[in-house]
């Protein structure tokens, strides 16, 4: 058994278990995107990191890839904990504004406005449809592909993959198409959007009461022609 | 494509474990680029599935997906090649060859592509052709390149490889040639002398290629023994004026029969000798 503090809490967890984990155990939440239990591991959103240690020498480590290690102090929720999840959101809502469950996340951290260049990715490259289509479905239809800025998730050559069985696992896992607010397409409407009405909403005025947590709504604004 | 060129080359790496880049190196070197049917057989082989080996292909820039042509020109566009002009020589490239970096020529003649540092700073601006460096390169030369890279690169370095020339010596005594073109060494004449060591002596050749030190000898002289060197004609010993810049041993000194003198260190292993063509340091 590893012994170690989270949030001045003593808890004592077996070798192996992450940081995340055991601080699901002491009931600590801690915001998670591309975690996903069944799945490995992948530490690609950085939403779930804490801080380990005090003082100048503290540091910052995603929780879901960290396993626990004897006598660590690690703090879930201190102001750079904080700081730094909220600068992650924002990247996300720049990235991806159309993901109802970055949006839900963005509210309940109190981040209602981004800074950077607005973006309409489909995509937040969190692996977490690359992991359910190799370790659940056992199929390894799907992977990464190419690097830097032109990374991207798909089948080699862009092509129907023998491997695929079209099972929708990797759809049913996706943060970034889940749900997605349609908006701008309202053609291409499956999901129910933001507002989970149906037909999506078009008319976005008339729904005062909607679920869509940014002020301004990035991803109901039209783009000007 | 042949399946079974592809498979060959893929068994051949078998027994390294894990040589997914080896194989597809060895791939891209045969065809100049990977093919996906290549692709498919590699991850068939060894058993990987075709989105890891497609993965890998496209992560490293070395690879190619696409047709390239037979001739390679990287240029630099690292910081230290950036700051001196290696734009320029990028956009001289594009202009000459008719290609964005990238991009192949339609004869598949040339293949232009701009890499991120190729660690020769210093050099810079920096294009590599083939795997010829050239360094300090202006806009200017490009032309030159692609002229010398048609012509064929290796044909070009070896004309201009100062190293490969025969030196035709004599005895600084007797003028007689020592060049034994009976026992040729590196496929030309070689030097013969009389080497005298540790109370031996016998003949001893000395390869005529200037930059070889390829040495045949009738006794087997060991590391760092001093040898003197006689004329085999007038029996005068070939003693230099002056020692050897590297180990400080007595030089053998031979006349160059072009003019100018050649002196070789004495000691057995050491690779020190003056070449003076002029003759003014006789």
């Amino acid at each position: 058994m590893i012994s170690l503090t989270i949030n001045g809490l003593p808890v004592s967890v077996e070798e192996g278990t992450t940081l995340l984990e055991a601080a699901q155990f002491l009931g600590f939440p801690i915001p998670t995107l591309c975690h996903m239990e069944g799945l490995s591991p992948y530490g690609a959103c950085r939403l779930c990191v804490v801080q380990l240690g005090d003082g100048p020498k503290a540091r910052l480590v995603s929780s879901c890839t960290y396993p626990a290690q004897e006598g660590l102090k690690v703090r879930t929720a201190s102001a750079r904990v904080v700081r730094a999840r909220k600068m992650i959101l924002e990247l996300l809502l720049a990235s991806c504004p159309q993901s109802k469950i970055i949006q839900d996340l963005a509210s309940a951290h109190q981040v209602s406005q981004q800074r950077f260049r607005q973006e309409h990715e489909d995509c937040i490259l969190c692996g977490l449809c690359v992991r359910m289509c190799e370790e659940q479905m056992m199929a390894k239809a799907i992977g990464f592909r190419n690097r830097g800025e032109r990374r991207s998730i798909g089948t080699p050559f862009d092509i129907k993959s023998e491997q695929c069985r079209l099972c929708g696992g990797c759809i049913y896992v996706c943060p970034a198409c889940q749900l997605r607010c349609t908006y701008t397409e309202p053609d291409k409407a499956i999901c129910g959007g933001c507002a989970n009405l149906s037909p999506p909403c078009v008319e976005k005025e008339q729904f005062d009461d909607m679920m869509c947590y940014m002020n301004p709504c990035v991803a109901c604004e039209i783009e000007k022609d | 494509m042949k399946a079974e060129e592809v498979l060959s080359i893929i068994d051949r790496h078998q027994d390294q474990g894990d040589g997914l880049i080896s194989v597809l190196e060895e791939i891209q070197s045969k065809y100049s680029y990977l093919p996906p049917e290549a692709l498919k057989l590699v991850a068939e082989r060894t058993g990987r599935s075709p989105v890891d080996v497609y993965g890998v292909a496209t992560f490293y820039k070395s690879f190619s997906l696409k047709p390239r042509g037979k001739h390679l020109c990287s240029v630099c566009m690292g910081t230290a090649c950036h700051v001196r002009g290696a734009s320029a020589v990028a956009q001289e490239f594009t202009r000459q060859l008719g290609v964005k970096p990238g991009e192949t020529t339609p004869d598949r003649e040339f293949s232009l592509e701009t890499v991120n540092c190729l660690g020769a700073c210093a050099l810079g601006p920096v294009a590599v052709v083939d795997g010829h460096y050239f360094s300090n390169v202006r806009s200017s030369r490009v032309k030159q390149i692609i002229t010398d890279t048609r012509a064929g690169l290796d044909d070009a370095e070896r004309r201009a490889d100062l190293r490969d020339f025969i030196l035709n010596v004599s005895c600084s005594r007797c003028n007689r040639s020592l060049m034994d073109p009976d026992h040729p060494i590196d496929g030309s004449p070689s030097i013969r002398v009389t080497a005298a060591f540790e109370r031996t002596h016998g003949w001893l050749r000395l390869s005529a290629l200037y930059g070889s030190f390829t040495v045949e000898s009738e006794y087997p002289i060991r590391t760092d023994v001093l040898v003197d060197f006689f004329c085999p004609h007038c029996h005068t010993e070939l003693q230099g004026a002056s020692h050897c810049p590297l180990c400080s041993a007595p030089m053998v000194s031979m006349i160059v029969r072009a003019g100018g003198i050649v002196q070789i260190c004495s000691r057995r292993g050491c690779r020190g000798h003056i070449l003076d063509l002029n003759g003014s340091g006789f």
